[in-house]
């Protein structure tokens, strides 16, 4: 499994490190978060962005595709982490135009696909329903009715969800909550009938909404893929979703490494810097140990997407469970190792540690990787 | 077709022939064969394999004809490790001197000292040990106080090493030794090799909690040592050491083939101690969940291995990164052992009763044997101090 990026990776990577830096660090998160903006992420930033090739770094070449692979994107993704840039490039091209490109018709693909790529227009996927991340749980009904197909419940937690376009549910067509068959994905307009759409403000200052279906009406042509059988292809859209968020969380993680190294180089207690108590410095390399071994599980996660391995799904799970942990982990030493000015808002520590949290809940939580990783290696 | 392709076919071709079928069956810890002036064979076949690999000077196959090496390029061994590998051959020879001793001897001895000691590593003939640590003298290595005094004519050695690996089986030992008692630490170190049967050296075997005594300590009283089994500059002995510790991480890939595996996989294991409930999930929940989280590290312990591969690869090696494998390694692999004796329950608590299989007696004995890999070879905290300043650039 090939883990390391080539030239022009590199080069991408290092374009958008100075890119995010100059129009996009920290300080424009907290803005987004101070002005209660309401997109939550900023349009013209977005465009930037899309206009330098991100929401095409992994997009099939006919669709205009850029084929820097997912090692490049989760490179991306991970140059965001660290400056805490919200973006629809998760909700919109990972997660929705996956479902797309992996499910979708020619006509879809081609109808959106582009479209997405390039910023002019924006998906989301719907799927969580309750407290946790479960999406064989799903519940939210299609069913045939003698007016046509008729969608019926709830989503939460969905991304960016009371800005997309368009939304990719993930509906019960047929079977029992728990059940793998009888999911199906579907299309759905923002302003379709019967749909009511809530903002949800959480701790990071990002967006998510509650979706509410009643009656909504689906046209045939906007299932993708065949009904009831949609559970491959949702597992595949999360696995790159939480292989992406991993990165993203990864570069989070690594950020606050930094500032917290750079802090104990330079505070000073009893006469000396702090970072030479051999306690600290312990807690340090303990740290350093947890994020290499880390960015292993991601690197080797983007590549088994980049060549199609067969253990995509084990690899996900490993990234994010170990991610989560550690990024848990490195949030809360970053808190204490920083002293009084760690609680402070005026630092940037607990801009990290709140996004943290959301995306430790997001598209699983530890338990739910490792109970997903033994269930697939049967025990 | 390459020289090296030739060599592939060729070495390929002689192993075919030469290496006995016994010998290439999975190792097991008493079938090792370990050379030395009382050395035993554990079998004919031992014997015949060990015999040609020496004959080929493959049993050190990268150093010098002249010293009765096999005198291949680093690409060449390479060749055999893997042709060796492949046909699962075992190892011709388990020998400090031709893991550790003898490459050092080979940068910092002298012609002399190179003809005297390297031929007999080779055959097998003499067994080596290192005599480092003591008992006031461990992760502070260079406070150590073993004494030799210049008498003119040879060293009067005085003192005691302890953890000397395996020195009551071994022939001769290399040491370091306090040569200046006013110099600073490290300047008034020397590198000394001294005969074990000479008169004052004594050895004492250290019963270990794993029930095993590899470790030794060994004892010098009055002992004699001629002047020319210095090797490097008098006071000069730490660059001499350090040059050693440069193989010490081969030495420790080794020690990992010493240790022997169990039978079946961990998670074979735990269905069967734990047992499965109707979905096939473990009965235990927890346990369930600290085996995933295990498995999960424990793969990403090897993906990293991997990755330092792939940066050198690339011409993208990252320094840094090579400073946590000691500790992640061993730390996972005592995890791992904690694990498995959770998942046996009470059939993980002997290691002699002969109700328990050998297979539950040796995971006892390997958890126990193991708790030395966070200490032996830099403790675990000294690797973080070394993570802490070279790394992360954190002051003293």
């Amino acid at each position: 499994m090939n883990m390391v990026l080539n030239e022009e990776q590199v080069l991408l990577r290092d374009t958008m490190k100075a890119f995010l830096q100059e129009h996009a660090d920290v300080s424009a998160m907290r803005t987004l978060r101070d002005t209660k903006d309401p997109i939550g992420y900023s349009l013209p930033l977005w465009q930037q962005l899309t206009e330098l090739g991100v929401g095409a770094i992994v997009m099939p070449e006919a669709y205009g595709g850029l084929g820097f692979g997912f090692l490049g994107l989760g490179a991306v993704m991970q140059e965001m982490g660290r400056t805490l840039t919200a973006t629809p490039l998760l909700s919109s091209v990972i997660l929705g135009a996956s479902a797309i490109e992996l499910a979708g018709s020619a006509r879809q693909r081609q109808a959106l696909l582009p479209a997405i790529a390039a910023g002019k227009l924006t998906l989301t996927l719907a799927v969580d329903e309750a407290s946790h991340h479960a999406p064989l749980a799903t519940r939210l009904a299609l069913r045939e009715t003698p007016n046509g197909l008729r969608l019926n419940g709830t989503k939460v937690f969905v991304l960016d969800g009371h800005v997309a376009d368009k939304f990719v549910v993930v509906a019960r067509s047929a079977g029992d909550a728990g059940d793998s068959h009888g999911l199906t994905l579907v299309l759905v307009e923002a302003t379709s009938p019967g749909v009511t759409i809530s903002r949800t403000t959480m701790i990071d200052g990002r967006n998510s909404a509650e979706l509410h279906f009643e009656n909504t009406p689906v046209n045939i042509d906007d299932l993708v893929g065949a009904q009831h059988s949609a559970w491959p292809i949702i597992e595949k859209v999360i696995d790159r979703g939480t292989i992406c968020l991993a990165a993203e969380m990864l570069g989070g993680a690594h950020e606050l490494f930094a500032r917290t190294l750079a802090y104990l180089k330079e505070r000073e207690q009893f006469d000396v810097k702090i970072g030479s108590f051999q306690a600290l410095q312990h807690r340090c390399a303990l740290l350093y140990c947890q994020l290499e071994q880390c960015q292993t599980a991601v690197q080797s996660a983007l590549g088994s997407l980049d060549s199609e391995a067969s253990d995509i799904a084990l690899q996900a799970s490993i990234a994010k469970a170990l991610v989560n942990d550690c990024y848990q982990l490195v949030s809360n030493e970053a808190i204490q190792l920083h002293g009084g000015m760690g609680i402070t808002d005026e630092l940037d520590i607990g801009l990290f540690l709140k996004r943290a949290r959301v995306c430790l809940q997001l598209l699983g939580d530890t338990s739910y990787h490792l109970d997903r990783y033994a269930t697939r290696l049967n025990f | 077709m390459t020289r090296l392709t030739e060599f592939r076919q060729a070495s390929r071709a002689w192993l075919q022939a030469n290496c006995p079928e016994s010998q290439r069956l999975p190792i097991v810890k008493r079938e090792q064969i370990w050379g030395g002036r009382r050395r035993i064979f554990p079998s004919a076949d031992a014997q015949v394999w060990f015999e040609r690999m020496r004959d080929k000077g493959w049993t050190a196959p990268e150093w010098p004809t002249a010293y009765g090496g096999g005198g291949l390029s680093a690409a060449e061994a390479g060749i055999l490790t893997q042709e060796m590998t492949a046909l699962g051959c075992r190892p011709p020879l388990y020998e400090i001197g031709v893991w550790m001793f003898g490459p050092a001897l080979l940068e910092y001895g002298t012609e002399t000292q190179r003809q005297e000691h390297l031929p007999p590593i080779v055959r097998g003939e003499i067994r080596w040990c290192q005599g480092y640590s003591e008992p006031s003298a461990g992760s502070d290595l260079v406070s150590l106080k073993t004494r030799a005094e210049d008498k003119g004519d040879h060293f009067l050695v005085n003192g005691t090493k302890i953890w000397t690996t395996q020195a009551d089986k071994a022939d001769w030992i290399f040491c370091l030794v306090r040569t200046d008692p006013y110099a600073p630490k490290q300047a008034g170190i020397s590198f000394l090799l001294i005969d074990m049967a000479t008169a004052g050296v004594s050895t004492t075997p250290i019963p270990l909690i794993s029930g095993e005594s590899e470790f030794c300590q060994t004892f010098f009283d009055d002992v004699r040592v001629p002047k020319g089994n210095l090797v490097g500059e008098l006071h000069g002995g730490w660059n001499v050491a350090k040059a050693l510790l440069r193989h010490e991480r081969k030495l420790m890939s080794i020690m990992g083939t010493m240790v022997e595996k169990e039978e079946g996989n961990i998670i074979d294991l735990a269905r069967q101690y734990v047992g499965l409930d109707a979905e096939e999930k473990l009965r235990n929940p927890l346990l369930r969940h600290q085996l995933a989280q295990h498995l999960m590290r424990a793969q990403c312990d090897s993906l990293t291995t991997e990755r330092i591969q792939q940066q050198y690869k690339h011409g993208q090696p990252d320094n840094n990164l090579p400073l946590i494998m000691k500790y992640l390694s061993t730390t996972e692999q005592q995890s791992k052992d904690e694990l498995m004796l959770a998942i046996m329950g009470n059939r993980g608590l002997s290691w002699d009763d002969a109700t328990y299989t050998e297979n539950e007696r040796k995971l006892v004995r390997n958890w126990a044997y193991n708790k030395a890999h966070t200490i032996a070879g830099g403790t675990s905290e000294i690797q973080l101090n070394i993570i802490a300043k070279r790394a992360l650039g954190l002051p003293s």
